[in-house]
């Protein structure tokens, strides 16, 4: 094959996967708009996908924002200015460390289960049967997860912001030498509403691309086992990749003045 | 006049890049009729029969449900269409996630909109239409064997009472004794309801059993279409090779030889 015919190739793969990709994502939206409406299976991927993650977003909180307190500690010694750790540590981890970090979490998990579940199901023809009873698979099982993610998402992100605001109070409060009263004082008065809701915008962003990522590589996954492992593997990559990218977009925007 | 067939398909046509997997295939089954389309491993039986329930859509050609056409219908029309179908799938395809009556009941909970203890009732009748106890509806489908699962599995195709209904290669993985079981209850649960069924086999005991008339698919057309009884007076080599299962004859598999 010559080297036109391979990028020709390439492109058209490209364009053609960036079609099918916009279809799915149009007609999952579309689906959490329209009825039937599926609440019970809503709650339950809502215990799923937030819930069970409030573990794994808590205990990274927590360290980061230990670790935050500490090396900011360690940088602010070389100008003499220890006294802004409270601040720095909230700024960061409601801004930028909370959703983004608690995002890649959740991707790990969430998209992982949620691409191996609807993986499994059209390797098995389940989807195919949910088809022949008469129940569209996307307000079945795409619309469920997709709301569940974006209504979750910034919950626990809210949740994170708090357990990463105290990992930091009680490293610099236990190690450090801060005074607990000057420490909380600092934090309160520097942290604005629009630092925490900017990064529970961020985290609803985050949800809706960790929940569209398990689906779509779940809901086209090919060929059994292998198959699935692979879906599940795209779903991670892309949702972290999304996440990070989606980041630096919504960071551009929300702090542009 | 002849009344209109329950299921037609005129001229209908599937590739997947440049494999032709239907190439014009034509096919009426009559109300009531249970037709059994035989052919071998990758002549398309199971892409028909998508087409049909229009989980893939046909290049070319058409398709009609009760003289309507549903080729190309989605959504909601797609939905209403799929009301008087009924599938029984290979593997089962069981939900996981749910319980053994949960199952059977889905199609009445989800899309005949039945409350939940009225559609249970339901199913509990259809598990026992297929010989199953009210213990196993309460197990979910990891826990039954292969044969319990297909069993379950016409249990939900049945559970509706659908006017037409498909069955998926119904004995495959079976052992000879749980396929005949199998068998003989597609035949009395179609006898019960009075439906049209298609089914698709390449297991030619099930499909003796099952079929009033039978049609065989190669390379993407029906080469012969008849009476049940007249399968073995064909007069038709490629027929006659597939139901005897020889090697030699005008049907070359795809096997390098040493």
């Amino acid at each position: 094959m010559n080297i036109f015919a391979a990028i020709g190739a390439i492109t058209l793969a490209f364009l053609a996967e960036t079609g099918r990709f916009s279809q799915f994502t149009l007609s999952a939206v579309l689906h959490c708009l329209r009825p039937p409406f599926f609440v019970g299976i809503w709650a339950r991927q809502m215990m799923s996908i937030g819930y069970y993650s409030l573990p794994v977003v808590g205990l990274t909180a927590f360290f980061t924002g230990g670790v935050l307190a500490l090396q900011i500690y360690i940088g602010g010694t070389r100008f003499n200015a220890e006294s802004i750790v409270p601040t720095i540590v909230v700024l960061g981890i409601t801004r930028e460390l909370g959703p983004v970090i608690g995002g890649l979490m959740v991707a790990g998990r969430v998209s992982a289960a949620i691409a191996a579940e609807i993986g499994t199901m059209r390797v098995t023809e389940q989807i195919d049967a949910l088809t022949t009873l008469s129940t569209n698979p996307f307000n079945y099982l795409i619309a469920p997860r997709l709301i569940a993610a974006v209504v979750t998402l910034p919950l626990l992100v809210f949740i994170g912001d708090i357990i990463g605001v105290m990992g930091g109070f009680i490293v610099s409060t236990q190690s450090l030498g801060f005074n607990p009263a000057t420490y909380i004082k600092n934090t309160a008065d520097f942290v604005e509403v629009g630092d925490v809701t900017s990064g529970l915008w961020k985290a609803a962003v985050f949800g809706f691309i960790i929940a569209l990522m398990g689906c779509y590589h779940g809901f086209h996954s090919r060929g059994g086992a292998q198959g699935v492992g692979s879906a599940t593997t795209y779903a991670v990559v892309a949702a972290s990749i999304l996440i990070l990218a989606a980041n630096y977009v919504m960071t551009s925007i929300l702090f542009s003045d | 006049m002849a009344a209109t067939p329950k299921i037609e398909l005129k001229s209908v046509h599937k590739s997947f890049g440049p494999k032709t997997v239907l190439d014009g295939v034509n096919l009426r089954v009559r109300p009531g009729e249970s037709l059994v389309v035989i052919g071998g491993s990758g002549t398309g039986k199971s892409v028909m029969l998508k087409c049909i329930l229009g989980l893939m859509y046909p290049d070319k050609g058409k398709i009609f449900i009760d003289g309507e056409d549903t080729t190309r219908i989605s959504g909601r029309a797609r939905e209403q269409a799929m009301r008087k179908f009924g599938m029984l799938f290979q593997g089962a395809a069981l939900f996981d996630s749910l319980p053994v009556w949960e199952n059977v009941a889905f199609g009445l909970i989800r899309g005949r909109k039945l409350r939940r203890g009225e559609a249970k009732d339901i199913a509990m009748d259809k598990l026992a239409k297929v010989g199953l106890s009210e213990d196993v509806a309460m197990l979910s489908p990891a826990e039954l064997s292969g044969g319990m699962q297909k069993r379950v599995g016409l249990a939900r195709a049945i559970a509706a009472d659908p006017e037409i209904i498909f069955f998926d290669e119904p004995t495959t993985g079976l052992d000879p004794i749980m396929a005949d079981v199998i068998n003989e209850l597609i035949v009395d649960s179609v006898r019960d309801l009075g439906a049209t069924t298609l089914s698709i086999t390449h297991d030619m005991a099930s499909a003796r059993k099952i079929a009033d008339h039978i049609a065989m698919l190669y390379k993407g057309h029906i080469i012969w279409s008849g009476p049940a009884e007249d399968i073995d007076q064909t007069g038709n080599e490629y027929v006659d090779q597939f139901i005897h299962g020889r090697a030699e004859g005008p049907i070359q598999m795809e096997v390098r030889r040493p």
